[in-house]
């Protein structure tokens, strides 16, 4: 389904990014849709990460605009994006080790229930909060790790830890980038459905090398090739695009 | 709070309370001032650790500066207690900590505005630079610091909510013990908040709060003042018991102290640094009598818990858990029981060691004598060198081969016990 009727959940101007005197993204512009499934997909060193890092402001553009909803993100300090409705997952996963499973969702359930940086709140008595906590847990899967570290949990397990962390707070557009990388195929398979399931009615945009999940999930891909994007379109137009086929695919079937 | 910690609690608290007495001299109907003084010396030290550790162990902050607001909560003290007592400001005695602590919360609003923009190394450094500007600070500025001499106080300025004069190290060691429990409380109320928790998770992950809409800035700003507050009131405490204050108080050596106390204690469980806290009083006061030597004692302590136990005392005593749940104690006895002789060993030819040093260069140049088991000991001889090396020696290699046992018989009881990755 094309929703290009939808309005623009997140608009990307001319980007660019500079490290030093090497140009990484090279003017990329792009328009996502609310409630879009998008994937960017491009060879290793594109700048796939360094795009989504630029997006969540992670690092500052060099020059361009971005906006998020209609609004200019592109100056702002990464925890007031994601406080506007951007969240996002990291390629190396990104939790918080040393604290128990429920306590890493229920961390990032904290700020979009308004509790700020309350020092009077006692946690275990926010019934609404840890009911909402427990839900997530079950919802991802959890349930029966509870009280484990999130450090000792497996591999698969973290990743779908921190795609529920991703998605915890609310955030309208969401970042995964490589959700699956290094996921076995009956891991993948899990973890899309996952995907699939609690980022039902949000913009997706999602990094990711598998082809099969790519062109499963995608309503828009977009190709990136040196900090360019080379085309960007709906999956059927873009796999009988010649230039991707020269690019990217081609070499990829080799 | 889990009951059985409450109960815990309860019982340290009743200990605390009751301490004084055990040792009451009935004889001269007096208390033990030597313990008086050290049960209260445990009371300002415990809110030091526990302070530090809200830095240390719960945020992941390595700051240097920590003695800074407790000793501005001393200074404030004195100089409220001197406003007390000669122009009759209406403030009773036992609300002075609290406005301790907020003489340390202001300062720490202030330098925590600029330390805790950064974090890691360079957050290590600012307040290793801010410990040493307060400490300059202190012996420059007479009028607040007093100098080198300090600023005395005198504490019996007959104003109390409960007609109280603090003339004797009793009353004054009771004001500590609720000010602690008050202290640590809140210190403990702390860590179950939003604000407690996203400290452990910036500490683990800065980055992963950030896009959760948390600055992780915020975060270290609040928890540093609020430490500093606490710390303050610990500063109070201090000022009271001692009537003077010095800028020993801030400077850099009750800093390491205070990092020495949580470290040993353990920065991974709440309760670490009053372990280690009360460890190190009692070596403070107790093996100072015995020892010129005491603080090489002190820093080896440090040295080994960082090598070889850096979950410190209470890290140790957690990892037991496990074992302890599973019914399988028993299987630890003998493997312990083994480590006794080495450890002893090892202990007794390092303090004899360093003792025949001491007594060797210093004691002799303060004209004292080595005396053991009521003999006195000739530190020129070779006979207590060639015994102190050599169960030195022998403790050494002994340990290690004890301890790989104890490594083998350790790591076979809790491979099963772990949670399966």
């Amino acid at each position: 389904m094309s929703t290009s009727m939808a309005p623009v959940a997140l608009s990307i101007r001319d980007v660019r990014k500079n490290f030093g005197a090497t140009e990484i993204i090279r003017g990329v512009t792009l328009d996502i849709a609310q409630g879009e499934r998008h994937c960017i997909i491009g060879p290793n060193g594109a700048g796939k990460t360094t795009c989504f890092n630029l997006i969540s402001g992670r690092f500052p553009i060099t020059s361009g605009e971005i906006h998020l909803n209609g609004e200019r993100i592109d100056q702002l300090p990464p925890h007031k994006i994601n406080r506007m409705g951007l969240s996002r997952s990291f390629q190396i996963t990104s939790i918080f080790h040393r604290l128990t499973v429920f306590e890493n969702l229920r961390c990032a359930l904290l700020w979009s229930r308004g509790y700020k940086y309350s020092f009077w709140h006692p946690l275990g008595t926010q019934k609404a909060l840890n009911a909402e906590a427990e839900r997530l847990l079950e919802d991802l899967n959890l349930h029966d790790r509870h009280n484990t570290e999130a450090g000792l949990l497996s591999y698969a397990e973290q990743r779908a830890l921190e795609i529920g962390m991703t998605i915890a707070g609310g955030a309208t557009v969401i970042l995964l980038d490589e959700p699956t990388a290094g996921m076995s195929n009956t891991e993948t398979d899990y973890a899309m459905a996952l995907i699939r399931r609690v980022t039902e009615g949000k913009t997706l945009v999602m990094v990711e090398h598998d082809m099969k999940v790519v062109f499963d999930l995608a309503d828009v891909i977009t190709v990136l090739v040196y900090g360019q994007v080379i085309a960007s379109g709906p999956p059927a137009e873009v796999r009988s695009s010649r230039a991707v086929q020269e690019a990217y695919l081609g070499a990829l079937e080799e | 709070m889990r009951m059985r910690e409450l109960i815990f609690a309860l019982v340290v608290i009743v200990l605390a309370l009751l301490l004084p007495w055990v040792f009451y001299d009935w004889a001269h109907n007096r208390h033990s001032g030597f313990m008086v003084s050290m049960l209260s010396q445990m009371g300002m030290m415990i809110i030091l650790a526990v302070s530090y550790n809200m830095l240390l162990g719960q945020a992941g902050l390595f700051s240097l500066c920590h003695a800074t607001f407790f000793g501005m909560g001393g200074y404030t003290t004195v100089h409220l207690l001197n406003a007390v007592g000669k122009e009759g400001v209406p403030i009773p005695m036992e609300v002075i900590p609290l406005l301790a602590g907020l003489a340390g919360l202001a300062t720490a609003i202030v330098f925590g505005a600029m330390a805790t923009k950064q974090r890691a190394t360079a957050f290590a450094m600012i307040t290793l630079g801010i410990g040493e500007l307060m400490a300059t600070a202190a012996l420059m500025f007479h009028h607040f610091f007093g100098g080198e001499g300090g600023v005395s106080t005198d504490r019996m300025v007959d104003r109390s909510l409960f007609g109280l004069s603090y003339a004797s190290g009793i009353q004054v060691y009771y004001l500590i013990l609720v000010w602690t429990v008050i202290a640590i409380g809140l210190m403990y109320y702390l860590t179950m908040t939003p604000l407690g928790r996203m400290a452990n998770a910036t500490r683990d992950n800065f980055e992963r709060a950030q896009f959760m809409g948390y600055d992780p800035r915020m975060v270290r700003f609040l928890q540093f003042s609020l430490a500093g507050f606490f710390a303050g009131i610990g500063g109070g405490l201090y000022a009271i018991t001692y009537e003077i204050v010095t800028f020993d108080s801030l400077a850099g050596a009750l800093s390491a102290n205070a990092l020495l106390m949580a470290y040993i204690g353990g920065t991974g469980v709440f309760g670490g640094p009053i372990l280690g806290a009360i460890l190190i009083t009692v070596l403070q006061s107790g093996v100072s009598l015995l020892s010129n030597s005491w603080l090489v004692y002190v820093g080896v302590l440090f040295i080994s818990m960082v090598m070889f136990a850096p979950a410190g005392l209470a890290g140790m005593i957690k990892a037991h858990g496990p074992v302890r749940r599973a019914g399988r104690m028993h299987a630890l006895i003998v493997p312990y029981l083994r480590l006794v002789l080495p450890g002893l060993a090892l202990v007794l030819g390092f303090v004899g060691v360093v003792e025949l040093l001491s007594f060797y260069t210093i004691g002799a140049a303060q004209g004292k004598k080595l005396v053991l088991f009521g003999s006195p000991i000739d530190v020129k001889s070779a006979i207590p060198w060639v015994i102190s090396f050599g169960s030195l020696i022998v403790g050494i290699v002994w340990m290690k081969f004890e301890s790989a046992h104890f490594h083998r018989v350790w790591e076979n009881l809790t491979v099963d016990l772990r949670p399966r990755r």
